[in-house]
């Protein structure tokens, strides 16, 4: 116990060269402007967040919404303070704002969720409270009493450890029945690449889906492992990049795979994080001697230097056991997606569903369906109809709608069927359950109809 | 050395990435399956052929109309009544296919949105020069407002003709019919144009993945059209499906009365023939998505969906052969067997649309957005 003691309060004052955790601010405030430019140049911004007249919102944020075009106003608030991150000008404020402004967006609707985008905003979020700036940045240029060449250890290993709980639980997500003895879904989805050179004709054998889904999941398992150790960081970074552009070619998967391989570079020692630095100092014609100063980094107070080492272990506690939380549920995961998201499930399954919603007047008996493109986008209803919580609360928006065109009590019912992994397509929601006698909660979902199949592992 | 080796590394494979990831001209053909003869099949055997076929009877539409309007007589009324019906049961075969220039110039809203607005037809006739361009007279021009025009203006058929030969708007009245016809002809040669010269290239050579290939656009297109043409316009929305209550008047063909069932069959045998791949009036097939499911149920050993669509296909016509001529006397004798027609259709909705799509693994939505 004492032994632990002293080994965790020596450990927590070892101190680093600061160079990767810099490197690792400037990728990652550049990488996060290309995303936004992107976003919007793709016209998104509107096609996500301005067109669709009604958004499905997480429990509890039911108050974040889009702000019309002030909309436009919160992304470019969030460009800003990404390129604040990036250069290191003011640059706590910067991860803060960057955090609240790219949350709030990813709050706006649920229907755009990403597990990436979720990690872009617990990794802005850790950012907050690691001294990213010390080093080689517009902070550390200014003030003297704040530059420093060494950052405290665990402001470098909270990154990896972060990057660690991804991949590993990636991996371990893949450790199911349909992935590794049914190849599914990427059985599914790689034959649709037939027009790649060379590939294209290979994503059609039946042995190259088994081959890509089980070394996806050895690779996920191992490659934490292997970027930690000295002797296989080479070899896995190559991995990595393979890997993620493998991606990019196979799905249309946006940015994540370039800030992949940009995160994972922080594994590597600061010697290769000053070569990037000082092609960096060449460009922009910045004295680099002028950060090398050799000192360690003082927070300036011993408040904040406690308060960021309690926020980041908690931040990490929760991290490593919030993913498991389906374990409460009953059901399969898969199907009832209880406990599914901010768990590092990435591209594990494939499912495509239809709801067709039945209102009925309590007081006449009658009844009539909805059309549902009169309220969602094609997008939306596609996220709707696989995911029940999405289906519970647009039939309590359906019901607010028609409390207002003057129906008193209406009742109301969704015939829906989900396919699930290429298998047929079932009735999912209990078509006699009348859902605006159900409450949001988190609580067991009973009114989704049980799986008639079995997927077995985590 | 070991760290320029890295760089060396990364420049490579990041080339190599780039090179691969914009949707570029497709590679060479499968080795299993060629999607590209899909594409062609539909372009050369169906699409092509089935506009052609309808071009020749919208211009023998319009030839007819110009016959009645020189002269009204009873005879001229019949044989216009005659070109209608034969061109408005042709128009079904390319209802569907609203793609490329179609949905720009908004090719089915055009020709047959119903039920249409008399009102607004007296108005657009008396008050002269209506711009049939304008969205808002959508209602009020096409195949139903033909339908008004030849069958609904008055009960008998006297009393429809004094429409064209007496009173002050008597030429108006042949004007605006000619109009119509005119703007059916026009638009129709507009889209074979269009694919004859240079679209039947692009749609082909448009074979790879993604929301903007040819295959994924059509599919979705094709299954829009089945569930909001064919599925609710032409039975859900009379049978009151969405609304609780039936309409009967919004049957397609409504003043004609007794055409709306052979104008739905004729749009489901369309779209059967569409998913099996049949040559355009002949019993060949080609490439199609019933072969295509075919060969990817040998990859995955699923469900045999491509019988399954097509069964269903059988069933929802053997429900509507049950039902009267007259879709609109239907709803309003007996509207259950007009649910029950529904209810099969609407299965199909769930076959193509879930099943379908994610064998296919095409998306339902045009936003290219992101995935996980």
């Amino acid at each position: 116990m004492g032994n632990n003691g002293t080994f965790l309060h020596k450990y927590l004052n070892n101190q680093s060269d600061a160079a990767p955790l810099a490197v690792f601010r400037i990728l990652f405030g550049l990488l996060m402007l290309i995303s936004l430019i992107r976003f919007a140049a793709n016209g998104w911004i509107e096609k996500l967040y301005l067109e669709p007249t009604f958004f499905f919102s997480y429990y509890g944020f039911e108050w974040v919404k889009p702000i019309g075009d002030f909309t436009y106003l919160i992304f470019i608030i969030c460009g800003i303070s990404a390129i604040m991150i990036s250069i290191g000008y003011k640059y706590r404020l910067a991860a803060f704002v960057f955090f609240l402004s790219f949350t709030y967006i990813e709050l706006m609707d649920k229907t755009t969720y990403l597990n990436h985008y979720y990690f872009i905003s617990i990794v802005s979020f850790l950012m907050i409270f690691l001294p990213a700036h010390a080093y080689y940045s517009v902070d550390a240029y200014k003030y003297d009493q704040l530059r420093a060449q060494r950052v405290p250890t665990w402001a470098i290993d909270a990154v990896k450890l972060l990057l660690f709980i991804v991949y590993f639980y990636a991996g371990l997500a893949k450790l199911n029945s349909d992935w590794l003895f049914h190849a599914m879904p990427l059985k599914l989805w790689l034959p649709s690449n037939y027009a790649l050179p060379i590939l294209g004709d290979l994503l059609q054998k039946e042995w190259v889906h088994y081959f890509f889904s089980w070394s996806g999941a050895l690779y996920d398992l191992t490659i934490p492992f292997l970027l930690l150790a000295r002797k296989t960081r080479l070899f896995a970074f190559s991995l990595v990049v393979i890997f993620h552009v493998l991606t990019r070619v196979l799905f249309p998967i946006g940015m994540f795979p370039y800030i992949m391989i940009a995160c994972t570079l922080i594994f590597f020692e600061a010697s290769f994080h000053h070569k990037i630095l000082r092609i960096i100092s060449r460009l922009v014609k910045v004295s680099k001697n002028h950060f090398d100063n050799a000192l360690d980094y003082r927070f300036p107070n011993s408040l904040l230097k406690k308060v960021s080492l309690g926020i980041v272990g908690l931040f990490f506690v929760i991290q490593l056991v919030f993913p498991f939380r389906h374990a409460l549920y009953p059901g399969e995961l898969f199907w009832t997606e209880e406990g599914y998201r901010f768990s590092w499930r990435v591209m594990l399954m494939e499912k495509a569903g239809y709801a067709n919603f039945k209102i009925q007047d309590s007081d006449t008996g009658g009844q009539f369906y909805v059309d549902n493109s009169e309220f969602l986008t094609r997008f939306q209803e596609k996220q709707m109809a696989t995911q029940p919580d999405f289906i519970l609360e647009f039939a309590h928006h359906l019901k607010d709608h028609y409390k207002q065109l003057g129906i008193r009590k209406p009742k109301i019912y969704v015939e829906s069927y989900v396919a699930l992994n290429g298998r047929r397509s079932s009735p999912y929601i209990n078509p006699e359950v009348d859902l605006t006698t159900i409450n949001k909660s988190f609580k067991h979902k009973t009114w989704i109809l049980p799986f008639d199949d079995s997927i077995k592992g985590l | 050395m070991k760290k320029s080796y890295i760089f060396f590394l990364v420049f490579i494979l990041t080339l190599i990435g780039y090179s691969c990831t914009d949707d570029g001209p497709s590679g060479p053909d499968s080795s299993d399956f060629d999607r590209q003869a899909i594409l062609v099949n539909w372009a050369d055997n169906i699409i092509i052929p089935a506009f052609s076929s309808f071009s020749e009877k919208t211009s023998e539409l319009h030839t007819a109309a110009e016959r009645f309007a020189d002269e009204p007589t009873l005879a001229n009324l019949e044989g216009l009544r005659e070109n209608w019906e034969t061109a408005y049961i042709s128009f079904q075969q390319v209802s569907m296919f609203d793609t490329g220039i179609a949905i720009q110039i908004r090719y089915r809203d055009n020709l047959n949105i119903y039920p249409t607005d008399p009102d607004e037809i007296h108005d657009n006739i008396e008050e002269g020069s209506s711009n049939l361009e304008l969205p808002a007279l959508n209602d009020s021009q096409g195949f139903p407002a033909l339908d008004y025009l030849l069958y609904g203006l008055a009960e008998s058929d006297a009393a429809i003709l004094k429409y064209y030969t007496q009173g002050d708007h008597a030429a108006a009245y042949r004007t605006y019919l000619t109009d119509l016809t005119a703007r059916i002809d026009f638009l129709t040669n507009e889209i074979i144009d269009y694919w004859q010269e240079d679209y039947r290239d692009d749609f082909v050579q448009n074979s790879g993945n993604g929301a903007n290939a040819s295959v994924d656009m059509m599919v979705n297109d094709y299954i829009f059209y089945y569930e909001k043409a064919l599925r609710a316009g032409k039975v859900g929305i009379p049978a009151g499906v969405f609304s609780g209550n039936s309409l009967s008047t919004h049957a397609e063909a409504y003043y004609r009365g007794d055409l709306s069932n052979r104008l739905l069959l004729a749009a489901l045998d369309a779209a059967q023939n569409f998913f099996n791949g049949k040559h355009f009036n002949s019993d060949e097939t080609g490439e199609s998505l019933n072969s295509y499911l075919e060969y990817l149920n040998t990859i995955k050993n699923g469900a045999d969906l491509s019988s399954l669509i097509n069964d269903q296909f059988d069933s929802a016509r053997n429900e509507i052969q049950t039902l009267d001529d007259n879709l609109a006397h239907q709803v309003e004798s007996d509207n259950s067997k007009m649910l029950l027609a529904y209810d099969e259709l609407q299965l199909n909705v769930v076959y193509m649309k879930v099943d379908m799509l994610q064998a296919l693994n095409i998306n339902v939505d045009y936003v290219d957005a992101d995935g996980d």
